[in-house]
C-alpha cells in the first residue's frame, strides 16, 4: 500500500464545559488514501462534523483538540501555529459545507472570490487567475462561464453555488477535499449532478475527498470506504459494499435496516431500542451497548478497539479472537 | 385503564361512503410583487407566483395518500390549503361531504375541524418552549371541549403519551429537555388527543436521523393501523414515502404530473419526471454504481415554461411539448399528465 495521504491517530477532540469535560471525538483513528473518497456517516453527535474540523483546524473554542496526531503525508499539521495551518487550508485542503451561502460572500462577485483565491495560493497575476477561474467554472459545469464569472452568488441557484464552492475548492490544486454534507440542502435531481461532479473530479485531479454525511445513500454511490460513526467513536470502517451489505457492528446492522429504500419489500423497518447517549453519560466500555441486542459481560466494562471482521474492522467484543474461537 | 377514551374507531363515519378528501382543481397563486411605491416608480407589473395549479385528487379512509416533489414544487402549500391554514385561490377541499370554503357551512366545518390535524417538519418550532408537555397535549383537547373534566384530561394525555411510547411522567417536563425524535412523539400526541381521523404529516421525519425516523415512521403505521387513520403524507424523500404510502401523487411546479398506487409508480412510473426522480435517488443498492444525472433544475415558478412545464429537462420533449399544457390522463388506477405518454412514445 502506497504511504497514505492523511493520517488520524488517536484523535480526541474535548469541550471543556461547567459541567465538566465532553468527550465529542475520542480515539478515532483512520488513514485516506492519495485519490481515494472516505466516507464518514453517523447520526446527529456523532462527532463526524467536528472530526472534518479538527483536521483542517476549524474547532470552534472552546472545542479543542486534547490528544492524538493529525498527519498530512507524513508530516504533522495538528500541531503547526494558527499561520502554518492556514497556508495548508484551501492550498492542500480544500473544503466545501453543506450550505454554499456560508462559503460565498454574498458582497463579491463569483470571480473576485476565485480569483483572490487563486492569487492567495498560487502567486498568479490577475489576468492569469481570471483565466484559471474561467476555466475551473468551465471545469465544474457551469454553463456561459466568461459571463458568469461577474455574477453575484445570489444569482445562482443552489446547485450552481455548489458547483462554485467546488470551484473555489479546487481553486488551488489541493491533494484533499473534506466535503461536509455537501449535498444535504440539494435537492435528489440536483444532487445527482454534483455527486457525479465530485467523483469526475477526483478522478480527473487525483484529489481525495473525505465525503462527511448522514445519507447513506450519497455514501453508497460515492465512496471507496466508509467509516461510521457512533457516540465519537469508529464502530465500524471499511469497503463501502461490505459495510452496506454485510455489516458487523451491531449498531451499523441497525442503522443500515433502518433506511428505507426503493426496493426493500419489508413492511417495518428495523428499529434500534433508544436513542444516541448524551456527550455528558456515555455509557463505560462500548458505547452502544446498553442498546445493543447481543450485548454481553464484556461490552458493559471494557472498550473495545477495532476488530477483523471479514473485510471490515469492527469495534465490537463479538469479533475478538477468543470469541470467534468458540463461536 | 380505560383504553376506551383514545382508541375510539372512527366508527361514526366508517358507513359513509366515497373518499374523506376530495380536492377539486385547486389553486394557489401568492402576489409576490416589489412594494408598490417601488413597483409604481420602476414601472414593473405585479408579479404572480402560481405556486399549485390546477389540483385535483381524492384520499380513501384508511389510505395513505403522499405528494412528493422537490422543494417549490408546492406540496406544503397543498398541505396548507387542506387543512385551512391558507385559502385557496380557486378550486376547493371536501372534507367528508363538508366543502372547507363555502360560508354557508361554517357550523358543519366547526365541527369538522377537531377531525382533522396536522404534524410539523420542524417538532423543535411546532412546540411551545415555554409549556410543559401535558398542557401541549391538552391543548386540544380543551380547544376542542371534548371534556373540561380535569382528572379525565390528566387520564388522557398519559394515555396518549403511552400511546406514543413515551413515559406518562415526561408530561411534567418541558420540550427542551427531550430529543428531536422524543418530540415528534409529542407533537403526534398533540395531533391524536383530539381523535382525528385525518392526519396530514408535512415532512414529518426531514429533520429526524434515520435510525429515529425509522421508529416514527414505524409508529406512525402503528397508529394508522390502531386507530383506522387517513393521512395526507408530504415528503421529498421518495425511500420514505414508497414506505408509508398506499398511492402517491407527484408534483412539479405547482401541478401533479402522475397519480399511482404506491407499488406502480415504483415498479412502472410513466411520466418522464417520476422515471428521473426515481433515477436519482441514491440507494443503498447503489453501492458501487453510478446513478443517472439529469439535466437542469426546476425553473422559476414565476415564470413557468409554456406547455408542459417539464419540457425544457425532458428527453422526450416534442412541439407539442412546448406549447399545449398536457392534461391528466387516467387509465386505470393511474394519471398521467404528458403527451408523450398519451401518444404511446414512450
Amino acid at each position: 500500500m502506497t504511504e497514505p495521504l492523511l493520517s488520524i491517530r488517536e484523535l480526541r477532540v474535548e469541550f471543556p464545559t461547567r459541567r465538566g469535560i465532553l468527550t465529542a471525538v475520542d480515539g478515532v483513528s483512520f488513514d485516506i488514501a492519495p485519490g481515494e473518497v472516505l466516507g464518514v456517516v453517523g447520526e446527529s453527535g456523532a462527532g463526524k462534523s467536528l472530526t472534518g474540523a479538527a483536521i483542517i483546524g476549524l474547532l470552534d473554542p472552546p472545542g479543542r483538540i486534547a490528544g492524538g496526531e493529525v498527519l498530512l503525508k507524513g508530516q504533522r499539521i495538528d500541531n503547526l501555529p494558527p499561520e502554518g495551518l492556514r497556508r495548508i487550508r484551501g492550498k492542500r485542503i480544500g473544503m466545501v459545507f453543506q450550505d454554499p451561502l456560508t462559503s460565498l460572500n454574498p458582497l463579491f462577485r463569483i470571480g473576485e472570490q476565485l480569483i483572490e483565491t487563486i492569487q492567495l495560493h498560487t502567486g498568479m497575476n490577475a489576468a492569469q487567475a481570471r483565466d484559471r477561474a474561467i476555466a475551473l467554472l468551465v471545469d465544474v459545469g457551469i454553463p456561459a462561464a466568461e459571463r458568469r464569472i461577474d455574477a453575484y452568488p445570489y444569482q445562482f441557484s443552489g446547485g450552481m453555488r455548489q458547483r462554485v464552492v467546488l470551484a473555489l475548492a479546487l481553486a488551488a490544486d489541493p491533494e484533499l477535499i473534506i466535503a461536509d454534507e455537501p449535498t444535504t440542502a440539494l435537492d435528489v435531481s440536483v444532487q445527482a449532478q454534483i455527486i457525479a461532479l465530485m467523483k469526475r473530479l477526483c478522478r480527473e485531479h487525483n484529489v481525495a475527498i473525505m465525503l462527511i454525511t448522514h445519507d447513506m445513500g450519497v455514501i453508497a454511490e460515492t465512496a471507496d470506504r466508509v467509516a461510521v460513526m457512533y457516540a465519537g467513536r469508529i464502530a465500524e470502517i471499511g469497503p463501502v459494499r461490505d459495510v452496506i451489505g454485510r455489516a458487523h457492528h451491531p449498531y451499523t446492522q441497525g442503522l443500515m435496516g433502518s433506511i428505507p429504500t426503493l426496493t426493500a419489500t419489508a413492511e417495518r423497518l428495523t428499529q434500534i431500542p433508544g436513542s444516541m447517549p448524551r456527550l455528558t453519560d456515555i455509557p463505560t466500555g462500548c458505547a452502544f451497548n446498553p442498546r445493543c441486542p447481543h450485548v454481553f459481560d464484556r461490552c458493559r466494562v471494557e472498550r473495545p478497539e477495532l476488530l477483523p471482521a471479514e473485510r471490515t474492522l469492527a469495534a465490537c467484543w463479538l469479533y475478538a479472537a477468543d470469541r470467534r474461537a468458540t463461536a | 385503564m380505560s383504553t376506551a377514551i383514545v382508541e375510539q374507531p372512527n366508527e361514526v363515519f366508517a358507513g359513509t361512503a366515497g373518499p374523506l378528501v376530495k380536492v377539486d382543481h385547486l389553486t394557489c397563486v401568492f402576489d409576490v410583487s416589489r412594494p408598490w411605491l417601488e413597483r409604481t416608480l420602476a414601472g414593473a407589473p405585479k408579479q404572480m407566483l402560481t405556486a399549485v395549479a390546477d389540483l385535483s385528487f381524492e384520499i380513501a379512509r384508511r389510505e395513505t395518500f403522499a405528494l412528493v416533489g422537490e422543494s417549490g414544487s408546492g406540496k406544503s402549500t397543498v398541505a396548507r390549503m387542506v387543512v385551512g391554514l391558507l385559502s385557496p385561490t380557486a378550486g376547493q377541499v371536501t372534507i367528508d361531504g363538508v366543502s372547507m370554503s363555502d360560508p354557508r357551512l361554517a357550523a358543519a366545518r366547526e365541527k369538522l375541524r377537531r377531525r382533522i390535524q396536522m404534524i410539523f417538519q420542524d417538532p423543535f418550532a411546532s412546540l411551545n418552549p415555554r409549556w410543559r408537555v401535558d398542557r401541549i397535549v391538552a391543548e386540544p383537547i380543551r380547544a376542542f371541549g371534548i371534556t373540561r373534566n380535569d382528572a379525565e384530561v390528566e387520564a388522557r394525555v398519559s394515555e396518549l403519551l403511552k400511546l406514543v411510547r413515551l413515559d406518562p411522567a415526561d408530561g411534567r417536563k418541558y420540550p427542551h429537555e427531550f430529543s428531536g425524535g422524543q418530540r415528534q412523539r409529542i407533537a403526534i400526541a398533540r395531533a391524536l388527543s383530539a381523535n382525528p381521523e385525518f392526519i396530514v404529516c408535512d415532512e414529518p421525519t426531514s429533520a429526524l436521523d434515520v435510525s429515529v425516523q425509522a421508529q416514527i415512521l414505524n409508529l406512525m403505521r402503528d397508529l394508522q393501523d390502531r386507530l383506522g387513520l387517513t393521512y395526507l403524507f408530504i415528503s421529498h424523500n421518495l425511500a420514505v414515502v414508497r414506505h408509508m404510502a398506499t398511492r402517491i401523487g407527484v408534483m412539479y411546479l405547482g401541478r401533479l404530473v402522475e397519480v399511482a398506487p404506491a407499488r406502480d409508480i415504483f415498479a412502472h412510473p410513466r411520466h418522464p419526471y417520476t422515471r428521473m426522480l426515481l433515477d436519482a435517488v441514491p440507494d443503498l443498492a447503489m453501492a458501487g454504481r453510478q446513478r443517472k444525472p439529469v439535466d437542469g433544475e426546476t425553473p422559476n415558478p414565476i415564470a413557468p415554461p409554456p406547455g408542459c412545464p417539464f419540457h425544457p429537462r425532458c428527453p422526450f420533449a416534442a412541439e407539442r411539448c412546448r406549447t399545449e399544457r398536457p392534461h391528466a390522463i387516467v387509465t386505470g388506477s393511474v394519471s398521467v399528465a404528458c403527451h408523450a405518454v398519451e401518444e404511446g412514445r414512450i
